[in-house]
């Protein structure tokens, strides 16, 4: 039975136009502009030469894995205690406390680095209220150096975590902890011999989830101080947008290699989600 | 029966949530205070700063810009996605494959990628970026869109709903609009209200492709961050209140409905 459908047809058509219009259009014209000299001139490997020349590109590589990695480090830490803490509470409190996580979950970017400005700022909340105590290193802290913003990046890092580890908890049954106890297991054991290993994988993937989604951000660090931070994403939104310094094509060539990072992110996610279902199968 | 729980599991949720609500609480009394520069606490209270802002006709505008724009890419996500997903749900479950694997780009394409790739496609096209970022937003939105609507369809049988709709004589058309529109709705609604207030929220994009010439509530907002902290405070409010109240529909849009299946 091989007739036309009409309904998958006609529902498909525009969905792919503004796929291919805003998706995968703009892909190739990156991906080939990446390969183009300065001023849309001829094709060359110079941007992606002068990205591994110049030591400036390597910082902004390096910084960016570094914030992305402690930031993702901490939160997942925090979360993989929170979390399950979190399931020894009724339905009623857990539906309560994930709702303010996917409430604050929302709250990123330009509001959430305000937020951080008013407690920690020049003039903040905190640093007047740790200056009143004469709590000299506390009232020094910078919200617009390198800690600052990592503090920023946990927070918006932590509802995610939390979100993306409640379910994995309840993969963990109760009948294996009461079986496992039966047969002489302390709680330690428990979890070292089965809770952790049948969670490692999932929270291996939380964390490259996390990881993506710290090296693509760029909102946050931008309304702190600007383009200063040497950051990857500050620096592909300065050299594509920048008046006097633009050069889009150096830009586009760091913005494929970060995209080529967060999608082998994304695979090693994927992997290690299907690695947990065959487990448990 | 009042079950025994340590000590340390408050503690450690007790941590989680204080990191969470303190910088949310500081923006919220900071923006209804007088002066706050040198005492621990605020000299005073005032609502001045709310009634600047909303006597400040750019807020308004921006807050409007914000409005269609979200609101403009959502309908138009709908529109096209919802007959889409159906369509590959029911009649070509094989494409269901493809549509994630274009989830798992999005999610690793941010928005200062995208935007590079748009400004060089559409920059000088003569297109206007206001149209690209709404088409942006719709690729944006594609997977909360698809979640939604693929769990609801899911939910409620949708193959054996159009054969059984099919043998009684509808055609694909009516049966999709009578029989399995009504009865996604619900679904539909809170996928449109989470993918909203995501874009309400959105700076990149609206920023890199078109910036100052169609100022959003975000652009003004990072304009008024070296303005004044007190109107800028209030604007954070203001936003997070609307992240609430979506927050709070989706919610009982969400528990209404397991209640009736």
């Amino acid at each position: 039975m091989k007739r036309i459908n009409g309904m998958l047809l006609s529902s498909l058509l525009p969905f792919l136009l503004m796929v291919v219009l805003f998706l995968f259009v703009p892909l190739i014209f990156m991906i080939y502009g990446s390969f183009q000299a300065d001023g849309r001139t001829g094709l060359s490997l110079n941007q992606y030469a002068e990205i591994f020349r110049n030591a400036y590109y390597h910082q902004a590589f390096k910084n960016s894995i570094l914030i992305s990695f402690l930031s993702s480090l901490i939160a997942i830490l925090f979360a993989i205690f929170a979390t399950y803490s979190i399931t020894r509470f009724s339905k009623n409190t857990q539906n309560r406390v994930l709702i303010f996580a996917n409430l604050t979950s929302n709250f990123a970017g330009i509001p959430l680095a305000f937020a951080f400005i008013v407690l920690l700022g020049n003039s903040g909340l905190f640093t007047l209220l740790f200056k009143h105590f004469g709590w000299e290193t506390l009232s020094s802290f910078n919200v617009y150096s390198w800690s600052g913003l990592v503090l920023i990046y946990i927070y918006f890092q932590l509802p995610l975590a939390v979100m993306l580890l409640y379910p994995v908890y309840q993969g963990i049954q109760s009948q294996w902890k009461e079986a496992a106890s039966l047969l002489g297991a302390s709680p330690l054991q428990f979890w070292l011999r089965i809770g952790v290993p049948v969670i490692l994988p999932s929270i291996a993937g939380t964390f490259s989830i996390l990881f993506a989604n710290a090296m693509g951000a760029y909102a946050s660090a931008y309304a702190l101080t600007g383009s200063t931070y040497n950051l990857l994403t500050i620096r592909i939104g300065a050299l594509t947008t920048g008046d006097i310094f633009a050069k889009p094509e150096l830009g586009s060539a760091i913005a494929v290699l970060l995209g080529i990072t967060l999608v082998a992110a994304m695979l090693i996610n994927e992997w290690l989600t299907r690695k947990v279902r065959r487990d448990l199968s | 029966m009042k079950i025994k729980r340590p000590f340390y599991h408050y503690l450690t949720i007790g941590a989680v949530l204080l990191y969470l609500i303190v910088p949310l609480l500081g923006t919220l009394i900071y923006s209804f205070s007088t002066q706050w520069h040198k005492t621990i606490l605020p000299e005073g209270l005032t609502f001045h700063w709310y009634k600047e802002l909303f006597g400040d006709s750019v807020f308004l505008k921006a807050m409007g810009r914000s409005l269609i724009l979200s609101f403009g890419a959502t309908v138009l996500s709908l529109v096209i996605m919802v007959p889409t997903i159906f369509s590959i749900v029911v009649y070509a479950p094989r494409l269901e494959k493809f549509i994630q694997s274009l989830i798992v780009l999005t999610y690793a394409m941010p928005g200062v990628i995208i935007a590079v790739g748009l400004i060089r496609a559409y920059a000088n096209s003569g297109i206007s970026m206001v149209v690209v970022t709404v088409g942006a937003y719709f690729v944006g939105i594609l997977p909360y869109m698809y979640q939604g609507t693929r769990n609801s369809l899911r939910n409620i049988h949708a193959v054996s709903l159009m054969e059984a709709a099919e043998i009684l004589g509808a055609g694909q058309f009516t049966a999709f609009l009578k029989v399995i529109l009504p009865n996604i709705m619900t679904g539909i609604l809170v996928s449109s209200l989470l993918s909203f207030s995501i874009l309400f929220g959105e700076f990149v994009l609206v920023n890199l492709l078109v910036g100052g010439s169609f100022e959003t509530i975000q652009v003004f907002l990072y304009k008024k961050l070296n303005v004044s902290g007190h109107i800028a405070s209030a604007i954070v409010v203001c936003y997070f209140i609307l992240i609430c109240i979506l927050s709070v529909v989706i919610v009982k849009v969400t528990r209404s409905k397991k209640e009736t299946v």
